[in-house]
């Protein structure tokens, strides 16, 4: 992890400003920001580590667990959330059995909400995967997402 | 200065160019109320409680961040900015807890303050925390739920303490104050120094210890003296009902030295005060001598009178019988310089020696001697505020950040602010090698070695002040010569510091316009050490970093008051203000002040007096505050002369390992319960104010050694420390014009103040050294007095930790401190651990040819190959019962910091 580390680091400058491009990297490296490169992030950006979580954790693209196999975003934007989107979380978290920014123990699903993704016109509104679904009611939501992890099992297999 | 003029609140005001408008309403008597700003960090602008109107600003205007301009039209209380104020506070309660009744801070809580200002009750928004109150560290508990996150913790560890442990974390509603990853604070960087703490505006962050044991306002308050390290922080003792509730720092502009900043021995570590250990009555061994158990269960109580006749009578009979020199006295520097005025006299003028010395000799007799050679003078050159504007810090043999972690402070400050170049040149990778420009590894004992050899480069290369050596000093031919043969190559063989880097190091020394040398024990505690001293003053000499603010040769100081201890004469060879014993002037002057003949000849020191114990010589010993059985090296050797004696009297506040060694045993009282004064580190003199009343029948300690002396026929009688004060003036040129009154006012006077004029003198040696030229003197390196062999591979270095001090009874005394650090290790590297087969945490056996001890081990890349470490604080793992008694041949200093020991598994 380490030498994978050093290489990302390698390609940035060494000051505060560029701490942000230097997370997203890396995040895009290992798919999300493990805990073991804080320290390496932090010594090469010239910023405490407590900068560095705190960043990280202002920024909803940041992520400390590595996402599920099935990445599910529920939309709380204002269209839909007038059209019920508080009922679609409940239900798909309840049906996942985690909460917002969570991943399943199996690896499955992570789960998310996002501000808007621009379908309100379909709202209320979840992406799987960025394939979008919607017009969703809590059972559509939950079948949608029995289809992903059957789907991902037959492929598996 | 420019100055302008603004229109405040309808009136006319001048102020300087450059102020905010905030400094400028405060001078004024406008208090602007502030959630976020304290005068010792850096303004930010994040509660917006300090808005204030502006004509012609498009919206209110933070006080604390914004200069005036001239002729700006400012309004501090209209209607507006009240209004606004009040939505701010309603904000803030909206998510605070409404608990003021039971809550700790009530009475010292801004927001409290402010919503009783501006009429806030309740909220018109409702949405409450629901964070669980960590209580999980030893020292304070953290409360998120009363945060309103105006960040002065963050800003705190950041400015202050440099360890940037803390910050925000998340955003919108969920934002809150966090270590990484959320980790508690023991597993992060933090050494709870609780700054955070003591500028927290709200109950988010309370010391534990004060929990249910009073409100703010039923404390009283006293503004006193630390008694831990040097660095002499002061701070205010919250005390109800005679019982200390906490130490209060956050009255910054009383603490020269600290502002608002403490350690953790100073904040959370004066538990050891009410302990129920401390001594209350005189006690004296009940048991015939040869049935002794050594624990207190061999004495009885007895009443003061009984005591200190025993006491008068043993000593008078040991000194008919034997004469004085078979006598002698240990003072101390925990005590004020008062008593060890008092005490020092005791011995000469009623035991008529001068065998009286204290601990400097184990800690700092060799700066006293070397730097007394070099300069005329034995103190820290320059002043702890002179250190954030230097150039270049060399630290040596100091890992200040655990032993003055005050003084650490400045340096971090000078690294982070001034672009300050520190080097640290030490055998272990110490905290300040992190952020040092250069972090240099030598092996223990080769000091001289390295620092010729920082010479032999300066002068190679060109890089010595010429102009300062021919005008100021004498003595540079020798040491030219002596140097020449300290290449850094030669010295890389002897330290195994790398060639280049020794160079780089010299260069930046040399060549930088403000150069501070800082060293300590690392220097000190060697067999060479009064040798390793001279040569720090070589090298200053040498450079010119000397007699200038922000340079100089600072040796810091270990104890509240080891300075004040050898000023005022608690040493064999010289009364107060280093007036030598042997100057048949001064023998005069004292023995016309004190009314009785003084003995001419210098006396035996710590080490020696030890030694004459041992040897039956010396038959009666007065020991006041001292722990020689846990502090001494060579402790088997130590225990086994100080049983010898006819006669030991201890005084102290507690029961020691020493104390239940003596015949009686004397109840003295803590700095909280006494007046007086502590001189620290950079020779500044400040008041120790009694805060709470001696329980018990503890009597002053002045007082007891008074009454003694009444009874050996010789009176002494103070009515006050003060007066004990006025007579040291009087007697003591350094010390002349040193009043109470005097130090009350200015906040300390570093001496030389010889009149009640002068201002104090904050750096020495200015135009000319106070011997009057310095002197260089040509030192070559020798070996240290054991070196390691293939029964005994492994080096021994001893030292102290962050978290307990010295012989441990007072800070393991302390609940918090000795919750979190319960029991002593040895630092062993990785390498070694390999070697050894040793695993983190196993218990292992250390030997050395003096004793053994069985300690649990720590590896650490904190150490370096075959160095190992033990913090000497512990008793039931003495580092003293390994270390080398044998002793620098000038200052009787004994070699703590080396010795050879060889490390087993315990049981294996």
């Amino acid at each position: 992890m380490q030498e994978r580390l050093e290489k990302v680091l390698g390609e940035y400058g060494r000051s505060p400003a560029d701490l942000i491009p230097i997370l997203q990297h890396v995040q895009d490296e290992f798919g999300y920001l493990p805990q073991e490169t804080m320290d390496g992030i932090a010594a090469h950006a010239g910023v405490p580590k407590s900068k560095v979580y705190g960043v990280a954790t202002f920024y909803t693209m940041f992520r400390f667990e590595p996402l599920g196999r099935n990445h599910v975003c529920v939309c709380r934007g204002t269209a839909c959330h007038v059209r019920g989107a508080d009922q679609i979380l409940e239900h798909v978290q309840r049906h996942l059995g985690i909460e917002e920014g969570e991943t399943t123990e199996d690896g499955e699903f992570s789960l998310e909400t996002v501000a808007c993704i621009g379908c309100c016109a379909l709202a209320p509104v979840m992406t799987v995967n960025q394939e979008v679904h919607g017009r969703l009611k809590p059972k559509t939501a939950t079948r949608t997402l029995k289809k992903y992890a059957t789907a991902d099992k037959e492929e598996g297999q | 200065m420019e100055k302008i003029t603004v229109t405040l609140n309808g009136k006319k005001v001048k102020a300087e160019k450059g102020m905010t408008i905030l400094e400028i309403a405060e001078q004024q008597g406008i208090r602007l109320p502030t959630l976020c700003h304290s005068e010792v960090l850096e303004p930010t602008a994040a509660c917006r409680m300090c808005v204030v109107e502006v004509e012609g600003a498009r919206a209110l205007v933070p006080a604390c961040v914004n200069q005036a301009g001239d002729g700006m039209k400012i309004k501090t209380h209209s209607d507006k900015v009240v209004r606004a104020r009040r939505v701010f506070l309603e904000l803030l309660w909206s998510a605070h807890p409404n608990d003021c009744t039971v809550c700790e801070k009530s009475g010292a809580c801004d927001l409290q303050e402010y919503s009783y200002e501006y009429g806030v009750d309740v909220s018109k928004y409702q949405d409450k925390y629901q964070y669980t109150v960590d209580g999980s560290n030893p020292y304070y508990v953290r409360d998120y739920n009363k945060c309103i996150l105006c960040g002065k913790c963050i800003r705190a560890c950041d400015e202050i303490q440099g360890n940037n442990v803390l910050d925000f974390a998340n955003r919108g509603f969920d934002a809150m104050v966090s270590t990484p990853f959320k980790l508690p604070l023991e597993e992060s960087n933090c050494v709870f120094c609780g700054n955070c703490v003591a500028l927290c505006p709200t109950g988010a962050l309370m010391e534990k210890e004060r929990y249910g044991k009073g409100r703010e306002w039923e404390f009283e308050r006293t503004h006193t003296t630390c008694p831990y390290c040097g660095c002499g922080c002061t701070f205010d003792l919250c005390v109800k009902d005679n019982k200390i509730v906490k130490a209060d720092s956050t009255d910054f502009k009383n603490n020269p030295v600290n502002k608002t900043a403490l350690c953790v021995k100073g904040r959370f570590g004066l538990g050891f005060v009410h302990s129920e250990d401390r001594l209350d009555y005189p006690l004296m061994l009940k048991v015939p001598r040869e049935e002794r158990t050594y624990t207190l269960k061999d004495y009885k109580k007895v009443s003061w009178k009984k005591a200190l006749d025993y006491v008068a009578e043993r000593l008078s009979q040991i000194k008919s019988e034997h004469g004085p020199g078979a006598l002698g006295g240990f003072s101390s520097a925990r005590t004020t310089n008062e008593e060890n005025y008092v005490f020092q006299k005791f011995v000469r003028a009623v035991l008529g020696t001068n065998n009286v010395d204290h601990c400097a000799r184990l800690c700092h007799s060799s700066t006293v001697a070397g730097l007394a050679k070099a300069f005329g003078s034995g103190a820290m050159t320059n002043s702890i505020g002179e250190l954030k504007d230097c150039d270049c810090i060399l630290v040596t043999g100091s890992n200040t950040t655990a032993t003055h972690p005050i003084i650490s402070l400045e340096i971090k400050k000078a690294v982070r602010n001034n672009n300050c170049k520190l080097i640290v040149v030490e055998p272990r990778n110490i905290d300040l090698c992190a952020i040092s420009t250069l972090a240099l590894h030598q092996r223990p004992g080769t000091d001289v070695a390295w620092l010729n050899g920082m010479m032999n480069v300066i002068i190679a290369e060109g890089l010595q002040n010429q102009e300062f050596i021919d005008e100021r000093c004498e003595g540079y031919e020798e040491l030219k010569k002596t140097v020449a043969a300290y290449t850094p190559e030669k010295v890389e063989e002897i330290t195994g510091i790398p060639a280049d880097s020794l160079r780089e190091a010299a260069r930046i020394y040399a060549t930088s316009e403000k150069s501070s040398l800082i060293y300590s024990m690392g220097i000190t505690q060697h067999t060479s050490g009064t040798d390793n001293v001279l040569s720090t003053a070589n090298l200053a000499m040498l450079c010119g970093q000397i007699g200038r603010p922000s340079t100089g040769v600072n040796p810091l100081r270990g104890q509240n008051n080891v300075q004040g201890a050898c000023d005022l004469g608690a040493l064999p060879n010289v009364y107060s203000g280093y007036q030598p014993v042997t100057n048949p002037d001064i023998q005069k002057k004292f023995e016309e002040a004190w009314g009785v003949p003084l003995d001419p000849n210098i006396g035996l020191t710590v080490t020696l007096m030890i030694e004459a114990a041992s040897e039956g010589k010396l038959k009666g010993l007065y020991i006041m505050g001292e722990n020689p059985m846990v502090t001494d090296p060579d402790l088997n050797h130590a225990e086994e002369a100080l049983k010898k004696l006819d006669f030991l009297v201890v005084q102290d506040i507690f029961p020691t390992e020493t104390a239940v060694l003596a015949d009686v045993i004397l109840p003295g009282v803590s700095f909280a319960e006494k007046t007086g004064t502590f001189t620290n580190t950079e020779r500044r003199v400040q008041l120790v104010r009694q805060a709470i009343e001696p329980e018990g029948q503890r009597k002053q300690d002045y007082a007891i050694i008074c009454e003694v002396a009444k009874r050996m026929g010789y009176k002494m009688r103070y009515s006050s420390q003060e007066a004990i004060m006025r007579e040291i003036a009087a007697l003591t040129p350094s010390y002349g014009g040193i009043t109470y009154k005097r130090i009350a006012e200015t906040g300390g006077l570093a001496w030389p103040c010889p009149d009640k004029k002068h201002p104090g003198t904050p750096y020495l040696h200015k135009d000319k050294f106070a011997r009057g030229k310095g002197l260089f003197s040509a030192v070559d390196y020798r070996d240290p007095a054991e070196m390691t062999d293939d029964e005994y591979p492994v080096i021994l270095t001893t030292g102290r930790i962050l978290e307990h001090y010295h012989s441990g009874s007072m800070s393991r005394r302390s609940r918090p401190l000795d919750e979190h650090v319960p029991s002593g290790w040895v630092e062993i590297s990785p390498k070694l651990a390999a070697e050894l087969g040793v695993a983190d945490g196993e218990m292992v056996n250390v030997a050395s040819r003096r004793g053994a001890i069985t300690t649990k081990a720590r590896v650490t890349d904190k150490v370096i190959n075959n160095i190992v470490f033990i913090p000497f604080h512990f008793a039931e793992a003495a580092a003293n019962r390994l270390t080398n008694g044998a002793l620098d041949p000038v200052a009787r200093i004994p070699e703590y910091k080396v010795c050879a020991v060889k490390i087993s598994k315990n049981g294996g």
